[in-house]
């Protein structure tokens, strides 16, 4: 048997997919748009059940890639029965969707959540009542509690063995009748299955419906004719406005009259505080804050920093919880323990494994060097999810989009891409995955193209490493600060050439229901980390390998490379570097006799940004970590020297740290990216967008870094095209008013 | 008295009227239970100044003030 579970979003129903199914969801996507599909298996008695979950809708309507997907699993797959799901503290809104389930062939069988916090206030629903009004069964359940559950399925496994269930519509008995009794009788006649669903949808002059039977409609049309009131032949809004008035007309008597009014509750007084007109901004700010803090943080509560914490000894088992003076945050302590775990592993490797060969190379420096280096950020890409859920599961999130989407919507952005742009401060995997809740297209696009812009961790150390070399090391903090303030300018930069250019369009429309707070739920976010993780995993297995096992192919042999091992300089890699390097002197950083190191060294920070400074490190000719030199001794070192012995100077150096800043982040935020962009113009386009926008911000950086006055030709030119751009948007927006007015009166 | 929704004052509850927004935007508005008649309390504006959160059948809901706009309001 095959049940698919439908309802609104924040109705309980990943919760209740999750309690039914337990570990057993398959996630997929359904083809074609970014929507998750995920499936599962249930038992019960003898039956073998498959649970579908659809994506949170509000109505079946043709507007969103979710609704769309919805409606072509329920008409096309025929599932034996469809379970919806209704939040018993929100039921006039949640039941429109069941009058539209309603209208189809499948037995129906409505599952009635969080009855339990509606008791705790007093408030019983008279369930005989509603499934007489329904004509479906009720059952009340509780998700969270997995209370319910086994009546549920009971019921579902009953309904589909009987199979006698009529559809029904709400328009029955109304000013329509007359129409859905035509429209329906046209379908039935033509034995098409879910005759009511479609006489409806023809009635309502659906663009879907329409496409697939245009006949039908337009027989319709001489009777739609005759129908004459407010709504000025708008069908879908008389659909509408019956199904509402359907569920009006039973609603006091399934409640008893009571609904939650303006009044205040528990959620409602810590919204005031949260979304607070002068704190809700400064609130915020903080938590996410924090969220890093805990994250990334290598001084944690800065305890460190007040002095409060002893030294301890280097490489011990405790230096992975204290670092140097100080307590590492949980983050920071998980890396350093898988970090320290790959580390020793490759260590083993490299003991047992005889020196010198080839693959002795594959496996230490492929594997243990990029494989490995991959590995070690999950802990705390996890951790960050991991925060990032449970802000959103309690219903935070959505406060956050409320608050902040005034400042997002002049880049044709809504407050919901900040947080996904946020998130890729910490590292741009989970902040491109984090697109997915976007329902705009054209948004979720934008924020994937301005991921990269936002520094990520393991680019921290390039900016660490010059900030301590250029100008003798007395501006290192300004310096790195820079390059976070440089990123930001690019993104707001783009995001305003974009909306004028590629993405030009209305602004998405920002309307959304803000869910009541909720305290997380340790399974539901446990079992999303762990699809999350899996998901990670298999990437870093297949697509992060291949790469680095080509780059270290690339960068250890000749082209002669039957003849073994040879230095970089003269690898395959370290050979077309020295050729491509002509590509890259108007950078700045390539002219010089060491230019093409910095070429070889920014390209493998395109497979992944910790590279960069490890590659440095290896074409410099130092052993061990750059990074733990500190002052001087930086200076003094072979990787000093090399970034000094850069011609073009300091601009240079800041146009290699755009260069690295800017470019395609790294494999893993690629195949990411691959993953959620699905259309491959549009990826591709974003590769190319991403290099682009290294190579000219690089190029302007060094160019007014050396000559200031370019700074202003740059500038007058820039101004001169965004005025153009603003007076055409102006001029058309005046033609299109002329023609017809904003908003129409009908 | 007549107003668009965007125009009602934090803290007052009105009726739909009408609504003079169009396509997708006119639909999501319906889908999300603004109906005829149907009874909207105000409830706060974001810090920014846009958009506003609403009460509406039980449940809250954040749209923008160019929406609201299209939203007009029978104030009794």
């Amino acid at each position: 048997m095959r049940f698919v579970l439908a309802g609104n979003p924040n109705s309980g129903k990943t919760t209740l997919f999750n309690a039914l199914t337990g570990s057993t969801a398959h996630v997929g996507n359904y083809p074609g748009v970014t929507v998750e599909k995920r499936e599962g298996r249930h038992k019960f008695g003898g039956e073998r059940i498959t649970i579908v979950d659809l994506p949170g809708i509000y109505s079946l309507s043709p507007y969103s890639p979710e609704e769309v997907v919805s409606r072509n699993v329920i008409l096309d797959e025929k599932p034996d029965a469809i379970i919806n799901i209704v939040d018993a503290t929100n039921l006039e809104r949640n039941l429109y969707l069941t009058t539209q389930l309603s209208e189809i062939d499948a037995p129906l069988i409505v599952a009635l959540n969080m009855t339990d916090l509606l008791e705790r206030d007093g408030i019983k629903l008279d369930y005989e009542e509603l499934s007489k009004a329904l004509r479906a069964k009720v059952v009340p359940v509780s998700a969270l509690k997995k209370q319910g559950l086994k009546a549920l399925i009971e019921e579902a496994v009953l309904e589909t063995k009987r199979n006698e269930r009529k559809p029904f519509s709400p328009l029955e008995g109304t000013y329509l009748d007359g129409l859905l009794k035509k429209a329906d009788t046209m379908y039935k006649e033509s034995r098409a299955d879910n005759a009511l669903f479609h006489a409806v949808k023809a009635i309502e002059g659906d663009s879907v419906e329409v496409a697939a039977r245009g006949e039908a409609a337009a027989a319709l049309e001489p009777d739609k004719k005759l129908i004459k009131n407010d709504f000025d032949g708008d069908f879908e809004g008389m659909v509408a406005d019956l199904r509402y008035k359907y569920i009006d007309g039973f609603i006091k008597k399934v409640t008893g009259g009571r609904r939650k009014t303006h009044q205040m509750t528990r959620s409602d007084k810590v919204d005031r505080v949260l979304t607070h007109r002068i704190w809700g901004i400064p609130i915020f700010l903080l938590i996410m804050l924090t969220v890093f803090h805990l994250t990334f943080g290598e001084d944690l509560l800065y305890l460190g920093a007040m002095g409060l914490i002893p030294e301890a000894a280097d490489e011990t088992f405790l230096h992975a919880i204290f670092g140097n003076g100080a307590i590492n945050s949980p983050g920071v302590i998980l890396f350093n323990l898988v970090d320290g775990g790959t580390g020793s592993l490759t260590e083993l490797l490299a003991g047992v494994m005889p020196e010198g060969t080839w693959y002795t190379g594959l496996v230490i420096d492929g594997l243990g060097g990029g494989v490995f280096a991959v590995l070690s950020f999950i802990p705390q890409i996890m951790v960050l999810f991991l925060f990032l859920s449970i802000l959103e599961d309690t219903g935070y999130m959505a406060r956050v989009a409320f608050i902040m989407d005034r400042a997002f919507r002049r880049f044709g952005l809504s407050g919901k891409a900040l947080v996904p742009l946020i998130t890729c401060f910490g590292c741009a995997v989970p902040g491109v995955m984090a697109t997915r809740t976007l329902e705009n297209e054209k948004e979720r696009k934008m924020t994937i193209l301005l991921a990269p812009f936002f520094s990520c961790g393991a680019k921290l150390p390039i900016w660490a490493m010059f900030g301590g070399l250029l100008y003798a090391g007395q501006y290192g903090d300004l310096v790195v600060f820079g390059m976070y303030i440089i990123g930001i300018a690019v993104a707001v930069a783009s995001a305003v050439i974009l909306k004028l250019t590629a993405l030009k369009g209305e602004t998405p429309p920002f309307i959304m229901e803000l869910p009541s707070y909720h305290s997380p739920q340790f399974t539901s976010t446990a079992l999303k980390l762990w699809q999350r993780l899996k998901h990670y995993v298999f990437r870093a297995a297949t697509i992060i390998a291949g790469a680095v096992v080509v780059i270290w192919f690339l960068s250890s042999f000749g082209f002669d490379f039957w003849n073994g091992i040879v230095d970089i300089g003269d690898s395959m890699l370290g050979i077309i570097s020295k050729v491509l390097r002509w590509l890259f002197v108007p950078l700045g950083f390539a002219m010089g006799e060491n230019g093409w190191m910095f070429v070889v060294a920014a390209l493998t920070g395109l497979i992944a940004k910790e590279m960069v400074v490890a590659t440095m490190g290896v074409l410099a000719g130092i052993s061990g970590d750059a990074l733990e030199l500190e002052g001087g001794e930086l200076q003094e070192s072979a990787i000093g020297l090399l970034v000094a012995s850069m011609v073009g100077g300091a601009p240079a150096a800041w146009a290699y740290m755009a260069f690295n800043l800017l470019s395609v982040p790294c494999m893993a935020a690629v195949g990411a990216a691959a993953g959620e962009l699905k259309n491959k113009k549009a990826f591709w386009f974003s590769i190319g967008y991403w290099m682009a926008t290294a190579y000219i911000g690089a190029a302007v950086i060094y160019w007014v870094g050396t000559y200031w006055w370019i700074g202003l030709i740059i500038g007058a030119l820039l101004a001169g095209v965004i005025t153009y751009f603003q007076l055409t948007k102006k001029r058309r927006a005046r033609k299109q008013a002329g023609k017809k007015p904003m908003l129409s009166t009908r | 008295m007549e107003l668009s929704l965007d125009k009602l004052e934090v803290g007052k509850s009105a009726a739909v009227k009408k609504l003079a927004a169009d396509g997708k935007i006119r639909r999501r508005l319906f889908d999300m239970g603004i109906t005829q008649g149907t009874s909207v309390y105000m409830r706060k504006v974001a810090p920014l100044g846009d958009p506003i959160e609403v009460t509406v059948r039980g449940y809250e809901l954040t749209l923008r003030k160019d929406e609201a706009a299209g939203i007009i309001m029978e104030v009794l």
